[in-house]
């Protein structure tokens, strides 16, 4: 997936470092997504599908950065999210994007409902890290 | 010229000059902030400073972090705590601390071995006036931290809401210690209040994620095991399709929109429990 952030001018970094971090760059998620126009229902489906990356990325990648920024393409406007972090990456990504399949002792549900929650969702991970791109659009 | 001397020379003009240098340390540090804490309680802070100090030195130490000044460190330490508490800044109190270096400037002689000793005693202020920073931010975080659980304690109340029904009117994030605190609320609440039904309300969540699902999933069976019927109430539209797409099943957790639903419903089976006991007795 593309990389909108670095088009945008207008977007907002966020280090996630604590389960702190976590809340304040779903708070930046959701402001954004107000900006942005997104629908209720559109808003709380990406601020979740942040949530699980978020923590994600905290609990298995040992923390990482957050970028936000609005996208606009071929008329539509939506959000554009990306986790990423420097952790051990993922072994067998279908595995972990199985629903209710979990390393630790969570759910098993944030990868593939986090997928599941939003519009284009890529992942690359590798031992030197996992990036998850997220695009919500408006209606 | 050794640490000795260096010891000796300041302990002679430290004992010599006391009730001058005190008084004059008081004077100065009272100055310094304007009338905020009374002169008596200075007077007697300092002191037992200025004696503590004259202690570790008479021992033959100049070492801030030596078993000597183990005294001085816990006066300063407590002292610290105590300004951080009144609400002065960490400068206030490093100042207080600094300002002993000013009352002893004007003793100096000028020969070599004075200045020594002077610079030494400097030094050894510098490092004690930043142990009180330290002591400040640590206090600091203490009050934050603590603030923080009171915090924590408030927003999540457990209330009675009718004979036998018990409501927790959850607001915020659910993350594991807020989760504990819940769980063990309720529990009491339920058996204070003799209740048999628990309502939980997420009207106030505004994210529900895996993570507050497996704790409200916990709550709810913790409360089951103290034989109490569970209900979720407040789940609005966004929220169910959300957890519908997450893929977050709430099994046979009976789950309503709204807190009045859930009451409502709790109350009618209270009736009907009631009458299970009444038959049972005839
Ligand atoms: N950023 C990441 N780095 C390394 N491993 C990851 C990362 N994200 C997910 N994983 C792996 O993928 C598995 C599935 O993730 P998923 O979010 O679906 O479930 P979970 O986090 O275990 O539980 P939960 O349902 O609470 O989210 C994880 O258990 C973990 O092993
Ligand atoms: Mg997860």
């Amino acid at each position: 997936m593309k990389d909108y952030a670095a088009a945008s001018t207008s977007t907002e970094t966020v280090p996630v470092a604590t389960s702190g971090d976590v809340v304040s760059m779903r708070q930046t998620v959701r402001t954004l997504a107000q900006r942005c126009g997104l629908s209720l229902v559109h808003q709380t489906k990406l601020v979740t599908a942040a949530s699980e990356l978020g923590r994600n990325m905290l609990v298995y990648g040992g923390g990482g950065v957050v970028r936000a920024a609005p996208v606009v393409d071929a008329g539509r406007s939506g959000v554009f999210v990306e986790f990423r972090d420097k952790g051990p990456g993922i072994a067998d990504l279908e595995l972990a994007l199985t629903d209710g399949w979990t390393s630790g002792n969570g759910m098993g549900l944030g990868l593939s409902g986090a997928k599941r929650l939003v519009d284009e969702f890529d992942i690359e991970s590798g031992p030197s890290g996992t990036t998850v791109r997220i695009v919500k659009w408006g209606r | 010229m050794n640490t000795e001397s260096n010891t000796r020379l300041l302990v002679d003009t430290l004992t010599a000059r006391r009730d001058d240098f005190l008084a004059q340390w008081a004077r100065t540090v009272g100055e310094d902030l304007r009338g905020r804490l009374s002169m008596a309680e200075l007077g007697r802070e300092l002191g037992e400073l200025y004696e503590a100090l004259l202690r570790a030195l008479s021992a033959g130490s100049l070492d801030s972090h030596g078993e000597e000044f183990g005294e001085t460190r816990s006066l300063l330490i407590e002292l610290s705590r105590n300004r951080a508490r009144q609400g002065f800044t960490p400068t206030d109190t490093a100042r207080s601390v600094f300002a002993l270096k000013e009352v002893l400037e004007p003793s100096l002689t000028g020969d070599a071995d004075s200045v020594r000793a002077y610079l030494q005693f400097s030094r050894l202020l510098d490092d004690l006036g930043l142990l009180t920073s330290e002591a400040y931010l640590r206090t600091r975080e203490e009050i934050i931290s603590s603030q923080a659980e009171q915090l924590l304690e408030l927003s999540t109340p457990v209330v009675k809401l009718w004979d036998g029904v018990v409501g927790v009117p959850l607001v915020g994030t659910l993350d594991s210690a807020r989760t504990q605190v819940v769980m063990e609320k309720l529990l009491q609440t339920l058996v204070d209040t003799d209740s048999t039904h628990a309502i939980i309300d997420i009207t106030g969540v505004p994210t529900v994620d895996t993570q507050v699902a497996q704790h409200l999933l916990k709550t709810v069976v913790a409360a089951r095991m103290m034989g109490a019927r569970c209900t979720i109430s407040g789940i609005r539209p966004q929220i169910a399709q959300t957890i519908v797409a997450l893929g977050i099943e709430f099994g046979d957790i009976p789950t309503n929109a709204s807190l009045s639903d859930a009451l409502r419903q709790a109350l009618k089976e209270v009736a009907l429990d009631a009458e299970d006991d009444v038959r049972g007795l005839l």
